[in-house]
Parts: C-alpha cells; sequence; structure tokens
C-alpha cells in the first residue's frame, strides 16, 4: 500500500499496539510541523476552492424554499434505509437479479478487491473490446471513494491488471502517486500551475502544458483512449435504489456515463448504505447533493441505470459495425452486457449496531461539512483526514471502516464549532461524533506519567489514560478559579518563562499563546459585593421607570445570568455590562455561583464529565426555572451546551425546558426591544460621541458596508451562535443602538476554546484567524467587537486592538 | 396540446438554460427538421425522433457505426421530458443508442415536446416513476454542459459534450 496516509507518525500507529491519543511533546512536535508543512503546500489551494463552494452552498441553501423540509425527508428516508438494510440488500439482490445482474456482498476489502480481478480476469479473455497497449486486462474507473477506501488500484494492478482513473482530478492523483484531499475534488491540493508541470514532465508534450484547457483536452483525449479501448468499466453509486437495481451517478463530466456504457461490462461497487428503497425516495438527495457539495442547483448529469442496460455496447476496434450490432431484436437490447453491483461492508454492519457511529452511515459524502469547516480550509484532507476520508464526518468513516486509529490521528483539528451542522444535508450531528469518538480514544489511552500534575485540578469522571492538556482543559473551570482566587500572583507567574516551558511540555500549552489574565474579583463576587439581587431589583425599578411608562407583562422579567468560566473569571467586564444592560432596560438580576456548563470537558471528549455536569447545571436551576425565571448566557458555546449536547444528558422535559428558557444576552435584549423596551437607555451610537474610538484608530471608517446607516461596527459572531440561528438578534440589537454592523464571513476564528492554546494547533488557528482579521480590516471601522471570549481573545492578539462584546458597547457607562 | 402552463414552463426552462450558457430553439413541428439542419454541425449522428411527423435531417447519420460515433460533432436525440426549474433534460439509454449518441459528440441537441416540459424536480420525478413503472428504468437527467475545475479553473467539454442545444417542439 503506497503512501496512503499523510498523518505523522503513521508508522507507530501501523503497529496496531501504540495510543494515538498519547501526545508527549515530541509527537505534539510533529504534528504540529507536518500541519506547518500543509498551511504552506497546499492551504492556499484548499482554501481557495473550499470557501467558494461553501458559499455557494450558503447562496443556494438560502434560495431553496423548503431546504429545511428536504433535509428532514434525506435524513428519515436514510434512518428507515439503514433500519431496513438487511430486507433492503435482499430487495436489491431480487431486482439486479432480475434484470440480469449480480449481487455480490462483500465482507470487507480483500473480498470486494479479489471479486472485482476476478469479474476482470474473466471478462478480459472474452472481450470484444480492443486491445489495450499493453495488452494486459484493462479497466476505467470512475470517481468512487468507496474504491479509495478498498485500494482498489493497488490491489487491481497488483494482479496484472491495468487500471485508468477516468474523473480528472482522480486521474491527476494517479499521475502524481497522490491521495484525494477532498472527497468532492481529490485534487483539490493542487494548483493548475503544478498540475501543467506534473502532466508536462510526465507526458512530455511538444509544447509545455499551461492553461486549464489544454489541460482537459489532453485530458479527454488520452482518457477517451482508454475508455474506448477498456474490458470492464468500474464505477461507484452515489444511490442505490433498492426495489429496481438503479445505480445513481450523480457527476459533472461525463466519465461515469461513458464508463458505465462503453465497456459491455459494468461493475458497481458501493458501500451497502447507499442503498435507498424506491425510486421516490432519490428525489431529495439528488435535490439536496449538488446544492450542498458545490452550491449548484443540480449536477450535470444524474444518472440512473438500472444495468446491464439496454444500450448497445460500443466496440471500437470493429469500427465499420453499426454500434449495437449485438442487440438482440427479440429483447430489444445488448446480448452481452454483464453488470455486478458489489455492496461493501468492511465494518457498517457493526457501525449500524453502533448507536454513536450509526448517524455516519447516513452521509451522502456530499463535502459539505469539509467545505464550512475552518480548519479543513486551512489544512485540507491530507492533514484533516484518514487513510481514505477526510473533513469532520471521516471520524465516524474512519473509525467505522480503518479502525479507531486512523480516526485518532486527526479527530482533535474538530473544534466542535458546529458549522457543518446546517451545511450537512442529511443533519448529521457531525461534531458529536467526533466528541464520541475523542472520548472512546482517550478511555482506550495509557494513563500518563505526568498524571499527578493535574490530579488535584482534575475533579473529573474520567478514568486514567487521557492526554494531560486534554484533561487540563476540560477541567479549566477548577484552574480558573484557582488562578482567580491567587490573581495576580497567577498571572505574574503564568508569564515567567520557566512556567512557560513547563506548560508547553506537561500539558501542550503553546509559548506563544498569551494565557488569560484572572480577575481577582470574580462576576459572583462582584455582584454579591455590589448588594447582591435586592440591589439589582432597585436598580431596575428604577430602569423601568425611565424607559417604559407602561410596563408592559412582557417587560415583567427575571433574568438569572448564567456566570460561564470566562465571564466570571477573566473577562468580568463583559458580565458587568450585560447586568447594567438588563437592569437598565427594567429586568432585575440574579448571578449565582452556577457549576461549569460542561462544554470544557466536551470539546476534550471528555463525555462522561459533561454528563455529570449537565444534571449539576439542571439541579442548580430548577427553581429558577420553576419560578418563570429566564437564564440568560453570555458565552455562546455555553449555551450551545444548554440547547444541543444537554439533549443527550438530560431528561426530555429538563432539556426543553432549560432549552425554551435559556437565552443568549443579545437574543433576549432583542425580545425586550421588541416588547416595548427603550434602546434610548443604552449607550446608542448616534449622539454618543464618545464611544467613537474604542479601539484604536481611523474615526470614521469608508461606508462600503452592508448598512449604512449608523456608525460602522465589525462584528464576528460566535460559530455555535450562528449554528443556533443567534446572529441576526445581535445585529438587530447593534443596529437598534445605532450601528450599522459588518459582519465576518469567516466560518471560525480558529481560536475555539482551547485549540488554539496547544502547541500542535497553534499555527492553524493563527492562520484561520488571520483571514478573520484581514476581513475585519477591509471593513475598516473603529469598533470591533465579537461574541465568544476566545473569537475575542483572537481578534485582539491579530489586531492589536480591544475587542470586546457587543453588550459591553451597549451598555450604559455607570453603575 | 400546448397549453398555457406548457408556455410557462418553457419560459423557465429557457431562463434556466440560459444561465448555463446552454441555448434553447422554440419550432414547430413542420420547421423543426430545417432548424435541426441548421444547427449541427457535420458529421451528425442522432436517433430517430419519436414525436409524429418530426424527421432528422438527410445529414444525420442514425444506427452509427463505432468510427461514426467516435467521429461525429453532434448527436440528436429525443428527450422523454425536460425539468424547466432547472434546465434538466431526461434521456432515456435505450437499444437505439441514445446514451453513447448524447455524450459522446461535442455538441448534444435535445428535442423536446413542449408538453413534456415540467415545471420543477418533484414533476420529473412524477415522470420517472411512470418511466419505471412502464419498464424504462435507465434514465440520464442532463443539465447543461460536461464540466470540470480539476485542472485549475472551470473547462466545459470534458468527457462529455461541451455545447448542448435544447429544442422545444411547440405543438407537440
Ligand atoms: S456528513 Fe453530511 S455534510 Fe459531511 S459529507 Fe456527509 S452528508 Fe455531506
Amino acid at each position: 500500500m503506497a503512501e496512503r496516509s499523510h498523518a505523522p507518525g503513521q508508522t507507530e500507529s501501523g503497529g496496531g499496539g501504540s495510543t494515538a491519543s498519547h501526545t508527549p511533546s515530541n509527537s505534539r512536535a510533529e504534528t504540529a510541523a507536518h500541519l506547518r508543512q500543509l498551511l504552506e503546500t497546499e492551504g492556499d489551494a484548499i482554501h481557495a476552492h473550499t470557501s467558494v463552494s461553501n458559499l455557494q452552498r450558503h447562496e443556494v441553501f438560502d434560495e431553496t424554499e423548503n431546504l429545511d423540509a428536504l433535509r428532514s425527508e434525506a435524513r428519515a428516508i436514510k434512518e428507515d434505509a439503514i433500519d431496513r438494510l438487511p430486507e433492503l440488500i435482499e430487495t436489491v439482490r431480487e431486482a439486479v437479479e432480475a434484470n440480469g445482474g449480480t449481487v455480490y456482498v462483500a465482507e470487507n476489502a480483500a473480498d470486494a478487491n479479489a471479486y472485482v480481478a476476478d469479474i476482470v480476469d474473466d471478462r478480459a479473455a472474452t472481450s470484444t473490446a480492443a486491445e489495450s497497449a499493453s495488452g494486459r486486462p484493462s479497466v476505467v474507473k470512475s470517481k468512487s471513494m468507496t474504491t479509495e477506501e478498498l485500494d482498489l488500484n493497488d490491489a487491481l494492478e497488483s494482479e496484472g491488471i491495468e487500471v485508468t482513473e477516468t474523473d480528472l482530478g482522480e486521474w491527476v492523483l494517479q499521475v502524481a502517486d497522490d491521495t484525494p484531499s477532498h472527497i468532492v475534488g481529490p485534487a483539490m491540493h493542487l494548483t493548475r500551475e503544478e498540475i501543467a508541470e506534473l502532466f508536462t514532465e510526465q507526458f512530455d508534450p511538444d509544447e509545455e502544458f499551461e492553461t486549464a484547457e489544454e489541460l482537459t483536452r489532453f485530458a479527454r483525449d488520452h482518457l477517451g483512449e482508454r475508455i474506448r479501448e477498456a474490458d470492464v468499466g468500474i464505477t461507484g453509486a452515489n444511490f442505490v435504489v433498492a426495489e429496481s437495481g438503479t445505480i445513481t451517478l450523480v457527476t459533472n463530466e461525463g466519465n461515469a456515463r461513458k464508463c458505465a456504457v462503453t465497456p459491455d461490462t459494468h461493475v458497481a461497487i458501493a458501500g451497502v448504505e447507499k442503498l435507498i428503497p424506491s425510486i421516490r425516495d432519490l428525489e431529495p438527495f439528488v435535490d439536496l447533493i449538488a446544492k450542498s457539495a458545490t452550491g449548484q442547483e443540480i449536477s450535470q448529469y444524474v444518472t440512473m441505470l438500472s444495468p446491464p442496460t439496454e444500450s448497445p455496447t460500443l466496440t471500437f476496434d470493429e469500427p465499420d459495425e453499426p454500434i449495437g450490432a449485438n442487440t438482440d431484436a427479440e429483447t430489444n437490447g445488448s446480448t452481452d452486457r454483464e453488470f455486478h453491483l458489489v455492496l461493501l461492508d468492511n465494518g457498517r454492519t457493526e457501525m449500524r449496531a453502533d448507536d454513536q457511529l450509526r448517524e455516519t452511515l447516513y452521509c451522502i459524502r456530499c463535502g459539505a461539512c469539509s467545505n464550512s469547516c475552518a480548519n479543513f480550509q486551512a489544512v485540507g484532507g491530507h492533514g484533516f483526514g484518514g487513510e481514505t476520508y477526510s473533513g469532520g464526518i471521516a471520524t465516524g468513516w474512519e473509525a467505522g471502516v480503518h479502525g479507531q486509529d486512523s480516526a485518532a490521528e486527526f479527530n482533535d483539528l474538530c473544534t466542535g464549532c458546529t458549522r457543518c451542522v446546517d451545511a450537512c444535508p442529511v443533519k448529521i450531528d457531525i461534531p458529536w461524533i467526533n466528541t464520541v469518538v475523542r472520548d472512546r480514544v482517550n478511555r482506550d489511552a495509557e494513563p500518563e506519567a505526568y498524571d499527578f500534575l493535574v490530579d488535584g485540578l482534575t475533579p473529573d469522571e474520567e478514568s486514567g489514560g487521557l492526554d494531560l492538556g486534554k484533561r487540563f482543559f476540560g477541567n479549566i473551570a477548577t484552574a480558573a478559579k484557582l488562578g482567580s482566587a491567587t490573581a495576580p500572583v497567577s498571572n505574574w507567574l503564568g508569564e515567567t518563562a520557566p512556567v512557560r516551558a513547563l506548560l508547553e511540555r506537561t500539558l501542550g500549552i503553546d509559548q506563544r499563546r498569551a494565557l488569560p489574565s484572572f480577575e481577582r474579583q470574580s462576576l459572583v463576587d462582584w455582584f454579591d459585593a455590589r448588594g447582591g439581587e435586592g440591589e439589582s431589583k432597585r436598580r431596575a425599578a428604577a430602569g423601568r421607570k425611565e424607559t417604559h411608562d407602561e410596563p408592559t407583562d412582557a417587560l415583567d422579567r427575571e433574568v438569572v445570568l448564567y456566570p460561564d468560566v470566562y465571564t466570571n473569571y477573566v473577562d468580568t467586564d463583559r458580565g458587568k455590562a450585560a447586568v447594567r444592560t438588563l437592569e437598565a432596560l427594567g429586568v432585575p438580576v440574579s448571578v449565582p455561583d452556577l457549576p461549569e456548563s460542561g462544554r470544557a470537558p466536551l470539546s476534550q471528549g471528555m463525555v462522561a464529565t459533561a454528563d455529570a455536569q449537565a444534571s449539576k447545571v439542571y439541579a442548580a436551576l430548577a427553581e429558577d426555572l420553576d419560578a418563570g425565571r429566564d437564564v440568560v448566557v453570555i458565552e455562546p458555546s455555553d449555551l450551545a451546551a444548554f440547547q444541543r449536547e444537554y439533549e443527550r444528558f438530560l431528561p426530555e422535559r429538563s432539556f426543553e425546558r432549560l432549552r425554551d428558557n435559556s437565552y443568549e444576552i443579545c437574543e433576549f435584549i432583542f425580545g425586550l426591544f421588541e416588547n416595548g423596551a427603550d434602546p434610548a437607555a443604552l449607550s446608542t451610537a448616534g449622539g454618543d460621541g464618545e464611544r467613537i474610538g474604542v479601539g484604536n484608530g481611523n474615526e470614521r471608517g469608508n461606508e462600503n458596508g452592508n448598512r449604512d446607516n449608523g456608525h460602522p461596527i465589525a462584528y464576528h459572531s460566535h460559530c455555535q451562535q450562528r449554528t443556533l440561528n443567534l446572529e441576526a438578534p445581535t445585529v438587530a440589537v447593534l443596529e437598534r443602538c445605532g450601528y450599522a454592523p459588518r459582519t465576518s464571513t469567516v466560518e471560525c476564528c480558529g481560536m475555539a476554546g482551547s485549540f488554539g492554546y496547544k502547541r500542535e494547533y497553534y499555527e492553524v488557528s493563527m492562520d484561520v484567524g488571520d483571514r478573520l482579521a484581514s476581513e475585519i480590516e477591509q471593513a475598516s471601522t473603529d469598533l470591533v467587537v465579537a461574541s465568544g471570549t476566545s473569537c475575542g481573545d483572537q481578534l485582539e492578539t491579530l489586531l492589536d486592538r480591544t475587542v470586546p462584546h457587543p453588550v459591553e458597547v451597549i451598555a450604559p457607562d455607570h453603575g | 396540446m400546448s397549453t398555457d402552463t406548457d408556455t410557462d414552463a418553457v419560459g423557465q426552462l429557457e431562463h434556466a438554460l440560459e444561465e448555463l450558457e446552454v441555448s434553447l430553439e422554440r419550432v414547430s413541428a413542420a420547421d423543426a427538421s430545417e432548424r435541426l439542419a441548421a444547427l449541427l454541425t457535420e458529421p451528425a449522428i442522432g436517433v430517430d425522433l419519436p414525436f409524429e411527423s418530426v424527421s432528422l435531417p438527410e445529414s444525420v447519420t442514425t444506427e452509427p457505426t463505432a468510427a461514426a460515433l467516435a467521429d461525429a460533432q453532434t448527436g440528436i436525440t429525443p428527450a422523454t421530458f425536460a425539468i424547466a426549474e432547472y434546465g434538466t433534460v431526461a434521456l432515456e439509454s435505450r437499444a437505439a443508442g441514445d446514451e453513447p449518441i448524447s455524450v459522446y459528440p461535442e455538441h448534444h441537441i435535445a428535442v423536446v415536446a413542449a408538453s413534456d416540459v415540467v415545471p420543477d424536480l418533484a414533476g420529473g420525478f412524477d415522470r420517472l416513476a411512470d418511466q419505471f413503472d412502464a419498464g424504462g428504468d435507465s434514465i440520464v437527467f442532463a443539465t447543461g454542459r460536461s464540466a470540470t475545475a480539476d485542472m485549475g479553473d472551470l473547462v466545459h467539454g470534458v468527457h462529455g459534450p461541451g455545447e448542448v442545444t435544447v429544442v422545444v417542439l411547440e405543438d407537440r
């Protein structure tokens, strides 16, 4: 097997005994070096392609009226099909056999490869196709990730069979002896210049190749000949319709059409999960797949063949015979066509039985989760991928078909930002699959030598073996509490070189990354010292009088402000601003000392710890919820835990209760405005000249933004906040307060909680952050705000200016 | 049968095809042969058209040899139906050779009856399901020109046709 994996340390993990999660500092350095190299060599090309597909998907999704219903329908069909899989396999067997073809269910790669090699040898012996130049049996293939999973090409070549990929991207890789960097655009990491150079070298043309046009022409002619000579055409299948035995191929080039009908033998290879019951079930998939993959409304060719087809065989070495000379007048079809459907199991039956991995089988491999992923955009599938598959969902595929070690090599590149969740046409909770596999990898790892160092800091529910850094970040609440209690000493200490070196060596915290600076007085303590709930009621009553003379019921609210770890110990200013803002709008607040949400352990794959935290949070809030209070959250990732992941941890009613009564801070403020609260009670941009100049520079930005009424402000929402559909309320609140927000298009800031601190990912994090920073610089505003703590930190570092939370900009100044 | 909805659907089809840089020609059955002759580039091959009193121009070879298939510049086939919303034509993979004749030559001309233009994908799947029930269970939805971006830039006409024309028979 040549060069299957680009990931570092493949030799170690190839042995099977090693634990990929065990990340001592030398392997952190290796991972960092590998990713750095990809950033430099492949990152630009990957970013260019994926971000275009990503934007086009956003556009076409926005234009599709019934998008959500379509996605739900597609998902329901997949759920049902996977549920009925054994039955569908029998159905398709009957249908294909009735059509005159054969179905073979292959248990694993070796089984599938041997079967296919036999067919090719058989057919080559009797084939009517033109001899290939080499005289060896020959196969032409259209693009298929499943055959990549099988390493089919290598297996056939080793049997003396000539294999030619006819999808241009796949062919480029074959010529370059490279592997796919993206499940849809396999050669995406190569630039036109690189391909031109490669082809000039390999094929020695009269004139050097230069344009994509020339390269494509050459490929068309070269591959056309291979197709005409081939003994067997091999295709994958995007979907297989069980009832009719219909192979569906979704392509843009036309090579799959040619491969399927030119040679007299067609072999289609598909994972068993590609089966859907009936032709009617195909509709939502045909509607969705191109939209999510490339942003096209529909692909150029949706080929639905129920082979062996009646299409005439083409015998190019008998040029003067009419095509279809072998057609039998009676059956009105070709007499010598042969068709084999190879259905591949290779771990899928086990995935189906695995409650957490089953969802992976719904995947239609559109690549949208790769395109929407900021980290994938930065490094591509050679970094963010395993033996075969790449991108967010690859964790599920690799764990299922190649084993956990292959998934462990790249799984940590998923930061759980959730931007892929809206992108996925079958609504797979991709971040959850990543979390679960991370947890399993953690649990299988050996205990580490330095465990004692973090023992006191880690009151978690995990068994030993977890990577130290993960364990530290998973228990960040405890460290933050300690840091705050010992501030400012902890802050000074944290900045000394020996401590930073130790942190890097033991926890993998990159020395280049500024550490958070803890506040001595936490938000909870500040609120108590200020007079607690009683004082807040007094201030809210005063606020209410000022802003609305006739208080409506809708405004008669009480808020529990959730003191997330960062707001409580590090960025207390935004917490104070939230308190003042709510009070100015007439809403009394309480800020109780509440447990950490579980977001931190979740991001490290510590599912049991997160589960325990969810129960603690709910228990602590139950009385407030009973009393009808609203829970308001500043840090979007904690709100996302309440509204997404808690569904898996809490009883349904508890989950719904908390979900329905928790709000992002600006979402809540927007609700108050909608119910009559007056923005004038806050700091608005209009006459409020002193606001201009927070940050540094540029008095009045240029006015090329999307909204021109109001004071320009650049706003980066938070990734998980976007997935909750909560970017819009913040934008609206800023607008009501006299600002003209310009929002970023970059999906994630690259910091993603602990990700940007980690030595192996620091550079990826900065690369992703740089793109965001330059977008914000282009907006040329004197104000930049961000909703997430880590987004704010990242932007402050990159832009060298203050980046407050939006609520800090609109909060009244005093109190 | 030509109704207002057909006309609307044809308009929508034309619009969708415009975006794909595919031209749509409206023609009456009586004028179809002449128009096709003007559109094609020789050598041309084709599949007999199933529409009443519409025939292929004389210059078009039906039941071509393999050599003729390889050399043809234009391939003319009927489309069983078209989907207006996306600019899609449905081509049957039949013994008459529709599939190779539509995919091998550089220019594909698809001929469709106005009454067979359905508004959207759902309508297309209605037709498809009927077709499947009737035993015609190999169909290609072709939309626009063959394309690839794999060589670094978008290029049309890779393995399939680089030029596509849809001819709508207004009175069929
Ligand atoms: S998980 Fe969803 S978004 Fe990702 S490739 Fe599969 S179907 Fe597409």
